[in-house]
């Protein structure tokens, strides 16, 4: 469904769904992912990790190791330039850490040691024979037992930033955020309903259907290609120079289609020890993980303690909000709590408040970035107050939100006025929706929630060629991980005015494609899609300039309209693109551009969504029986891939809610790294996740994108929160609400 | 003159001051003055900051030139999924 806000001013591509550039080679299989390379006399390495959350590295031994069969290199944090020592900042260390452990081992799965060999089964036993002796260290596993007194170090110089004055001590917690406004004791003061709660997330994984997979071919030059899978492969190559200390320019990667990132593809992991290993042994090497590597070992987000205190009016005004984060980052700082601080209460308009948040390191993995990295969970907590808000002084939770909801030109409660936001509009498509007052049966809830996202710009690149029959190729940097490659084709095809059929989109390797950063941020169809459309009419420009030389007439008397160039005043036959691309060498030679820039003009993103579930009172059970997603794509480029995205977006939304969860034991090692026992939802979980496109256009974009990757995950857990309070009558305040523990709830609530 | 809002955050090293009016032709200039007011700010805003000009948060903007009369806002610089 489409919430039309404003007419498609007339496009003939953008808007449509045609068949996808990608879809063929993906369901024949010839589409090449990351572990899908073979290259001739390739060996296969294996990682040794860490089978302790906190312990002090004695000794590595690799001699036998090293003297088993087929075994051709072994690799330890000795094969890696040690950057503390040269002059590398503290982020470029921690990466380097995390790759290869250096003097401790920081959480269950951490790498110790790599191995190289003939074959699979001949590296995963050399792997096996590599002696570590450890010195097991006490760890500690939450926020809680993290930021306790006296608590065990992972890191003897970590001195909280953002505290004044500077801590005298160490300690987990790495920094401090905070924003503030008004006069929270005044706020409150004026609040009718003041409503507190305290609740709790687990961190959970991506869950991308491929694990990590490189393959890399180091020569004696000290050249080396990779391939991999990633969301960006300009940062694999950037980041694994930097853990490898050699010249980015040294290193080409390639990137492979791509199954499933969701932001956890942004982190350079196998890479440098495929490199390293490859160096080692002078022949190529594959490294693949398998699933419970992926789990213990690749970032999950971050697992979290959230207190939020708000309070409202009689007539529906909230007064004040005071809320307290603190977010788990792993082993190492960098947990997205500095985004939570700033979309926490993004949606709301509210004159008080103190937000603070608190990055804490555990000895858990380090946690990387997942679709609206630190939103999701902010949002659970604020949106569930917000319900509590609601029916406390009974009013619709949708009215409550419109009467606070952020527009343009309020100030958001990060700083800055906002530009055109479709908040508002998200809202009143589920207000309106069929489904938002459909009559509900037994043990059947409702529940909304909403959720904001910035998006991102960042720096991309493009390069289009014109065919000598008139078709193009455009090519670009960007990995496609939701749709990029036919957003990219059919605004080309808008704007050259050819048939979405005769464009090639391709993603280019390193040495290929000017730079691109990673496709993170919903940030590709903006970004690389501007880059696009300049390099388009810097083309479009130069046909009118070759038409003009061929009819001997001014460029000015030129126009470029519907794919073919026009004489002002009709004097002169149209020449077609094929038409001028066949005879390029006439009028200057082959018809090609590229564009590259930082991108401006970012459009933030909204969703609000709509849940009804049922609540079996016997067993604990929710199934989520009927879901509204309502979104504001700014212009939906590829309506079926803007669906596409916000449908993962709330099926991994509502996996977080209901089952997902890292489970650890007393020690520190995680008990359920498989998807048997960590369960995300498949397809016989769901129902149909309905969508409404909400297309409040971004007046920064020459399409009018804001971005659409992100914002869709941001509300599902609270929506089910809201939905099975209203079914059962218990509030959830700790994620997943699993089955035993709902059972839990209602059986204190039946006491 | 910019209007320069400085986080909560930042205040540990701005004495508490949260606005400030400064003459500045671009950020990387608008950063240098205000470095010399509060000794330190300039390497956390370089390092750790996007900025918001008007309300359009950009970054790498160290040469973004400042409008007259430009609100100025430094936010955590933000990671995309």
């Amino acid at each position: 469904m489409m919430a039309v806000i404003e007419e498609n001013p007339g496009y003939k591509w953008v808007g449509t769904r045609p068949i996808r550039p990608d879809g063929l080679e993906k369901i024949t299989g010839k589409a090449q992912f990351g572990a899908d390379s073979i290259l001739p006399g390739m060996l296969y390495g294996s990682v040794v990790r860490s089978p302790h959350a906190h312990a002090r590295i004695l000794s590595i031994d690799m001699s036998v190791a090293k003297s088993m069969p087929g075994v051709k290199a072994v690799i330890t944090s000795a094969d890696f330039p040690d950057l503390a020592l040269n002059g590398g900042s503290a982020g470029d260390i921690d990466m380097s850490n995390n790759v290869m452990a250096r003097a401790k081992v920081l959480y269950e799965g951490h790498v110790v040691a790599a191995v190289a060999a003939n074959t699979r089964e001949q590296a995963k036993a050399a792997a096996d024979a590599v002696i570590v002796n450890y010195e097991v260290l006490p760890h500690v596993l939450t926020v809680d037992e993290a930021m306790a007194d006296n608590a065990p170090l992972l890191h003897d110089g970590m001195y909280t930033k953002g505290i004044d004055p500077k801590p005298e001590k160490p300690s987990n917690v790495a920094s401090r955020v905070v924003h503030e406004r008004g006069d929270l004791d005044k706020g409150f003061a004026e609040a009718d309903l003041v409503i507190e709660r305290e609740y709790t997330t687990k961190p959970v994984h991506q869950g991308y259907i491929e694990p990590h997979a490189a393959v890399a071919d180091a020569n004696s030059d000290g050249r080396a290609h990779i391939w991999c899978s990633s969301q960006g492969h300009f940062q694999m190559r950037a980041h694994t120079a930097t853990v490898l200390g050699v010249s980015p320019g040294t290193i080409k990667v390639t990137a492979a289609e791509i199954g499933g990132g969701f932001g956890g593809k942004t982190v350079v992991y196998l890479e440098p020890l495929a490199v390293r290993l490859s160096q080692r042994a002078g022949r190529p090497v594959k490294l693949v993980m398998d699933r419970d590597e992926v789990f213990r070992a690749s970032g999950p987000t971050s697992g979290t303690r959230i207190k939020v205190k708000m309070g409202v009016t009689n007539e529906g005004q909230l007064t004040a909000a005071d809320v307290w984060m603190g977010y788990e980052a792993g082993a190492f700082s960098g947990s997205p709590v500095g985004a939570a601080g700033m979309t926490v209460i993004a949606c709301y308009d509210i004159p008080n408040f103190f937000v603070e948040g608190f990055d804490v390191v555990v000895n858990k993995p380090r946690v990387a970035a997942y679709r609206a990295p630190g939103a999701p969970m902010a949002a659970f907590a604020v949106e569930t107050v917000m319900d509590e808000l609601a029916r406390g002084i009974n009013i619709d939770p949708i009215d409550l939100r419109l009467q606070n909801a952020v527009v343009e030109g309020t100030q958001a409660s990060y700083g800055p006025k906002f530009p055109r936001i479709g908040f508002v509009e998200t809202l009143e498509a589920i207000k309106n929706h069929p489904q938002y007052t459909a009559e509900l049966g037994p043990n059947q809830g409702r529940g909304v929630a909403a959720g904001f996202w910035f998006n991102a710009g960042m720096n991309s690149s493009a390069t289009v060629h014109i065919n000598e029959n008139g078709t193009a190729t455009v090519v670009v940097g960007s990995p496609d991980i939701g749709g990029s490659r036919q957003s990219m084709a059919l605004m080309a095809a808008e704007e050259l005015g050819i048939s979405y059929e005769n464009i090639k989109p391709v993603v280019a390797d390193t040495e290929t494609v000017g730079f691109n950063d990673v496709t993170g941020g919903s940030r590709v169809t903006l970004a690389t899609g501007a880059a696009v459309v300049d390099a388009c009419r810097v083309i479009t420009a130069d046909l009118r300039a070759r038409a003009a030389k061929t009819w001997d007439v001014e460029i000015d008397d030129v126009e470029w309209v519907d794919g073919q160039a026009q004489h002002v005043d009709g004097s002169q036959p149209p020449l077609s693109l094929a038409d001028l691309a066949g005879k390029s060498g006439r009028t200057g030679g082959p018809i090609s551009a590229t564009a590259s820039l930082n991108a401006r003009g970012v459009g933030a993103a909204f969703s609000t969504q709509l849940c009804d579930v049922e609540v079996d009172p016997e067993t604990g059970i929710t199934r989520v029986i009927r879901y509204v997603s309502a979104q504001d794509a700014g212009r939906a480029i590829s309506p079926a891939y803007v669906e596409g995205q916000m449908q993962g977006g709330v099926a991994q939304g509502i996996g977080w809610a209901l089952n997902e969860e890292y489970i650890h034991n007393s020690s520190g090692v995680m008990e359920n790294a498989s998807f048997l026992d960590y369960r995300i939802p498949v397809a016989s979980d769901l129902p149909m996740i309905d969508t409404v496109i909400v297309e409040v256009p971004n007046p920064a974009h020459p399409y009018g994108v804001r971005g659409v990757g992100e914002v869709g995950i941001v509300p599902p857990m609270a929506a089910v929160a809201n939905a099975i309070s209203d079914a059962a009558g218990v509030r959830m305040k700790d994620l997943p609400m699993s089955p035993v523990k709902l059972l839990e709830a209602l059986n204190e609530k039946g006491k | 003159m910019a209007r320069v809002h400085l986080s909560a955050g930042l205040r540990d090293l701005t004495g508490g001051v949260a606005n400030i009016e400064i003459e500045a032709s671009t950020v990387g200039r608008l950063i240098k003055s205000l470095d010399q007011m509060f000794p330190g700010i300039g390497s956390r805003l370089s390092e750790g900051s996007s900025v918001a000009i008007n309300g359009e948060i950009l970054t790498d903007a160290e040469y973004e030139k400042i409008p007259a009369s430009a609100e100025i806002h430094f936010l955590d610089i933000l990671q995309g999924g």
